[in-house]
This record gives C-alpha cells, sequence and structure tokens, in this order.
C-alpha cells in the first residue's frame, strides 16, 4: 500500500469508530435529529396558519407555510447536527486517545477526516429525515431530478463548511462543556435570515444582517430550486459562502489540531 | 544487569542537552540520557520535575527547544514517523476508547497497523488473552476497573508490536495486586527484548524494575546509574533506636556512636550494615548498661535515601508503606 492508500485505509478505520460512537452514545443522535423534527411540527402546525397569511395566502395557508419553512428547517437541521461534531471532537481531545493517535504512525489527518465524514452522514441522515417528514405533513415540489440533486448538492457544501467549522471549534475548546455551548449561535443564523419569514419583512438592521449572512442565500437557492425561481445568483454566493467558510475553518481546525497543547492532567 | 554489559548494546535513545521552557518556565534545563536497547530504564522523579514533558519530546508530541534526540536511530523533529513506527507509548492519561469495548479497542489498533481482518481478530485475541481481559472483552471500557484499563491501554500500544516502549507512571493510581500485575507485565516484555522507558514517582518501583535510573529534580538530572550503584553513593543503613526517658538516651549516646540524636524524639540513629552479629553486639552494648528501649528498627539504604542525598527533600509523596523504616 502507498501512503494515499494507508490515509484512505486510516479515514475509514476513524469513520468505522466514530459511527460506532454513534450507535453508543445514540442519545446525542436523537437530540440533534429530533430538534429539527420538533422545530418543523412547531411551525407548520403552532405558526404555520398564521405565518402563512402572512406570506399572502389567504387561503391553504399552513400549507403554504410548509412549503416555505422546509429549506429554513433543512438549514437547522443542519446547523444542529454538527453541534454533535463539536462534543465529539472535544471528547477526543481532552483524553488521552488523541496523544495515542499522535505518536502511532498513522496518516495524521485520519483523526479529523473520520469525524468530518461521520459528522458529514449523520447532517444528511437528518436532511433525509426532515424532507421524507415534509413530505407527509403536505410539503408538495415540482422539482426536476437534477434540481433535486442541486439542491440536496448545496446542503452538503453547506454541511461541509459547518462541520469543518464546528470541528475547529471543537478542537479550539478547552473543555467538552466549552464545545458544546460554542457552536450554538449557528442555530440561531437560520432565523436571522430567509428560512422562517421573507426578510423583507424584518426591521432594518436586521434585514441588513440577515441579506448579507451566508445562511441566507443557501436557504434562498434551495427554496428556489425546490419551488421554483431564478436561482443562479443566491447559488453562486452559497456557494462561494460554503467554499470560503469550509477552507478557512479546515486550514483553522489543521493548525489548532497541530499545535493544540496535549491533555495535562 | 551490570554497566558493562549496558555498555556492549547499542542504544535505543541517546538525549544530549534536551532543553525545553513553557512560556519562560524551564521544565527541562539540558538533560543527558543514554538508554540501551533491551533495558528498563527508569526516570524518577516527583510531580512537576519534568518527566512528562520529557517522555512527550521523545515520542514526538512535543517539540523540543534544543538538544540532540535520537529515539531508535531517528531524529523525533525531523522524522517523526519513522520514530512512531518504531515506538508504543501509554502515558499517564488513559489512552482507551470508553464507548467502545475492549475488543473494539484492540481492532482499532490493528487497523490502524493494517493488520488485515483475519491478523487483526487472531492479534487482538492474542492481546486480550495475554493481558487477561477474554472475560471482559465484549464489555464497553467505560465498565472497566483502573487495573483493567491500564492492562487494556498497554496491550494497545503493543499491538504493532514495537521495539521500545514509553510508560508514563504506568502504576499511579493503581491499587497494590494491580501494580504488581503490571509490574509482572513490564518484567516480561523486557525478557522479550523491549526495551522500556517509564516514569515514576515511586522509588520502590524503579528499584524493582529498572536497570537503570536516572533522578529528575527541577529539570536536571541529579544522578544517573544502576540501583546499586545508586544506593553505593548514599550513607549505609542505620539502627534506629528509641528510649523510655532522657536518661537511658544520655547513657546510650554515651555507648555508641550515634550519628544523629533526636532528644524530644528520643531516638538515636547508629550506623549498621544490619548484620546479626553487629546487632547482638550492639544489643549486648545496651543491656550491659540496664538501658530501656522501647522500639528498635532496622534501615536499609534505599532510593528513599538517594533521593533525600541527591534533591535535598525526602519523599513524602510516597505513599507505599513497605518504603517507611523496616523492621
Amino acid at each position: 500500500m502507498n501512503s494515499l492508500n494507508y490515509a484512505v485505509a486510516d479515514s475509514a478505520t476513524m469513520l468505522r469508530r466514530n459511527l460506532r460512537h454513534m450507535q453508543r452514545y445514540p442519545s446525542l443522535t436523537a437530540m440533534v435529529l429530533g430538534i429539527p423534527v420538533i422545530l418543523l411540527l412547531i411551525f407548520v402546525y403552532v405558526f404555520g396558519g398564521t405565518l402563512g397569511a402572512g406570506l399572502g395566502h389567504v387561503t391553504h395557508s399552513r400549507a403554504a407555510y410548509v412549503s416555505f419553512v422546509v429549506p429554513g428547517i433543512l438549514l437547522l437541521t443542519l446547523a444542529g447536527a454538527v453541534q454533535a461534531t463539536a462534543v465529539t471532537i472535544a471528547m477526543d481531545m481532552t483524553t488521552g486517545i488523541i496523544a495515542r493517535f499522535r505518536t502511532m504512525s498513522i496518516a495524521r489527518a485520519s483523526v479529523l477526516t473520520g469525524h468530518v465524514l461521520a459528522s458529514m452522514i449523520q447532517s444528511m441522515l437528518g436532511v433525509g429525515v426532515i424532507i421524507g417528514l415534509a413530505f407527509l405533513i403536505g410539503f408538495r415540489s415540482a422539482a426536476s431530478p437534477l434540481a433535486w440533486l442541486a439542491a440536496i448538492g448545496l446542503l452538503a457544501l453547506t454541511a461541509l463548511a459547518l462541520t469543518w467549522l464546528t470541528v475547529a471549534l471543537g478542537l479550539a475548546a478547552k473543555s467538552v462543556e466549552t464545545a458544546s455551548n460554542t457552536p450554538m449561535f449557528l442555530m440561531l443564523l437560520p432565523f436571522l435570515g430567509s428560512g422562517f419569514v421573507p426578510i423583507s419583512s424584518l426591521p432594518t438592521g436586521l434585514h441588513w444582517f440577515a441579506e448579507y449572512q451566508p445562511f441566507t442565500p443557501v436557504t434562498t437557492a434551495v427554496r428556489r430550486l425546490l419551488l421554483g425561481g431564478a436561482v443562479a445568483d443566491n447559488a453562486i454566493v452559497a456557494i462561494a459562502w460554503s467554499a470560503a467558510v469550509a477552507l478557512g475553518a479546515y486550514l483553522w481546525a489543521r493548525h489548532v489540531y497541530n499545535t493544540r497543547p496535549l491533555p495535562v492532567r | 544487569m551490570n554497566c558493562s554489559a549496558h555498555a556492549l548494546r547499542p542504544a535505543a535513545i541517546t538525549v544530549a542537552g534536551l532543553r525545553k521552557s513553557f512560556g519562560g518556565k524551564v521544565v527541562l534545563a539540558g538533560i543527558d540520557l543514554t538508554v540501551a536497547e533491551g533495558t528498563i530504564f527508569a526516570l524518577l522523579g516527583p510531580n512537576g520535575a519534568g518527566k512528562t514533558t520529557a517522555v512527550q519530546i521523545l515520542s514526538t508530541l512535543l517539540p523540543a527547544d534544543g538538544g540532540d534526540i535520537r529515539v531508535a536511530g531517528h531524529d523525533p523533529a525531523t522524522e517523526p514517523d519513522s520514530v512512531r513506527a518504531a515506538i508504543g507509548v501509554t502515558g499517564q492519561f488513559s489512552a482507551v476508547d470508553n464507548l467502545l469495548t475492549g475488543e473494539e479497542n484492540l481492532r482499532l489498533m490493528t487497523d490502524l497497523h493494517h493488520l488485515g481482518r483475519a491478523g487483526g481478530r487472531q492479534r487482538a485475541a492474542a492481546l486480550l488473552r495475554q493481558f487477561g481481559l477474554e472475560d471482559a472483552a465484549g464489555k464497553a471500557v467505560s465498565t472497566y476497573s483502573g487495573g483493567m484499563r491500564r492492562r487494556l491501554d498497554l496491550a494497545m500500544t503493543l499491538t504493532g508490536e514495537p521495539k521500545l516502549i514509553f510508560l508514563d507512571e504506568p502504576t499511579t493510581g493503581l491499587d497494590p495486586p494491580s501494580r504488581r500485575t503490571m509490574w509482572e507485565i513490564i518484567r516480561a516484555l523486557a525478557a522479550d527484548g523491549v526495551t522500556i522507558f517509564l516514569t515514576t514517582q515511586y522509588l520502590d518501583e524503579a528499584d524493582q524494575l529498572a536497570d537503570r535510573i536516572a533522578v529528575l529534580d527541577h529539570g536536571q538530572i541529579v544522578v544517573e546509574g544502576t540501583p546499586d550503584e545508586l544506593k553505593r553513593q548514599i550513607p549505609g543503613g542505620h539502627v534506629a533506636l528509641e528510649f523510655a526517658s532522657p536518661d537511658d538516651l544520655v547513657v546510650a549516646a554515651d555507648l555508641v556512636h550515634a550519628t544523629s540524636r533526636d532528644d524530644a524524639a528520643l531516638t538515636l540513629q547508629v550506623p549498621s550494615d544490619g548484620s546479626l552479629d553487629s546487632l547482638r553486639s550492639l544489643i549486648d552494648k545496651l543491656d550491659v548498661a540496664a538501658v530501656a528501649v522501647t522500639k528498635l528498627s532496622i534501615h536499609t539504604p534505599d532510593l528513599d535515601d538517594v533521593f533525600f542525598a541527591f534533591t535535598g527533600q525526602s519523599d513524602s509523596r510516597n505513599p507505599d508503606p513497605q518504603k517507611a523504616v523496616t523492621p
């Protein structure tokens, strides 16, 4: 085997380890998948009638809101799924296992790639659960398979960016508790954008923030891919944001991983 | 083992002038070490002496500030992967995965050593057997006792059959039976030709296991040699006598050549080689003068004395009751 084969083999081993963790510690997975499910149901069945009316739909306002809110909930799902990544990374970094991995002749990046791959699987699992539930409660889309593929691809790219960001946050956190708190702001961002209401309804300052924050173009692009509308501008901005965050966070994570002091007693 | 035998063996580790500081605080102030292949080397010192830092530098976890280092023939700074391929490390921190079972932990290691499916299964089974963990193989490590966890930790370190292993305080926090088990495992490894670099704050542990000992204090090696060499460098043994009254103490002090006298505690220390003859002559002298001795204890030189002699502090942290004056 050459070094690339070793890198792939070691990353696969680390991925298996992380997937086994999910299996052993299902409450964390259940929580990150469960919260968006509950929020979807609350937004549709509690707020949906009123919010749908606010969108200008006098009749069937709840059904109209389902379609509107699903992209927002999908972004919330991604933001929620990566909370678990920060926690699992910090659990590794604050125990002796990381020192063991670092003194072994293994592909150095495999520890992080294992976490990233597991997190991506968890995120996309969440996306699948939400889309399935959305259809059950009235979401309808006339999008072509290609548009669906593009929407899923955009969500996956966003998940990658958010995963590397939380990997870096988890690596930088001094404790598991800190790691579980610092990525919380990501859960707020879908609310402060186009996820739940049109940004035109927001007050000036918030409107400005919502217009320029990265979740808005992703939400809008996914919405238009699934429900129709001009996609190009938003998609380009969304891809640029995701690629920039993924790259920046990757470099930050790599730096912290290589320089972070080991756990001390 | 004597030192001439060591000189014939190639060195597994050589260190010259190793320095390390953390934010202006000097942790290692230029240490020199040589560890011969197939021997057990103990780095002995109190908490904060710099033992763990030394292990972390030698095992590629930390960069050194200065010094010339060769571990298994390679420089950890420039060829870390060659060093890593040759060594195994068991740190102070338990380096096991708590969410996995014992067997899964070992399979994680066999996978990372690319032993293949069948090879990995065999190696894991052999290690579980060797370390007495067969019954617990399928249980989550979070349910393991401290001793089991440490054994699994070491089994994981040995998965790749390293020729050189670092054990950072391998028995700290273990109960006496687990500690003895760990000592047996370490001796068996050495008998198989594995070079062992261990750190400890237990003087008897170094005495029991090591071929050579270096005493580290405040980032410097204050003395280095075989356990016997170290013991030869310190004053010999003595008999401690405790008396019933100050009068007895005064009478006895005139009869024997005491090296130290404590009037408050009513004690005298008399140099002695601990032989029956010397004890008999001492007791005879005291009997003739009808001195009332309430307690007599024999103190043979041990590493506690070494530690006191070379670092200027007694090791009150040592919890092992065997280290107290042995009758």
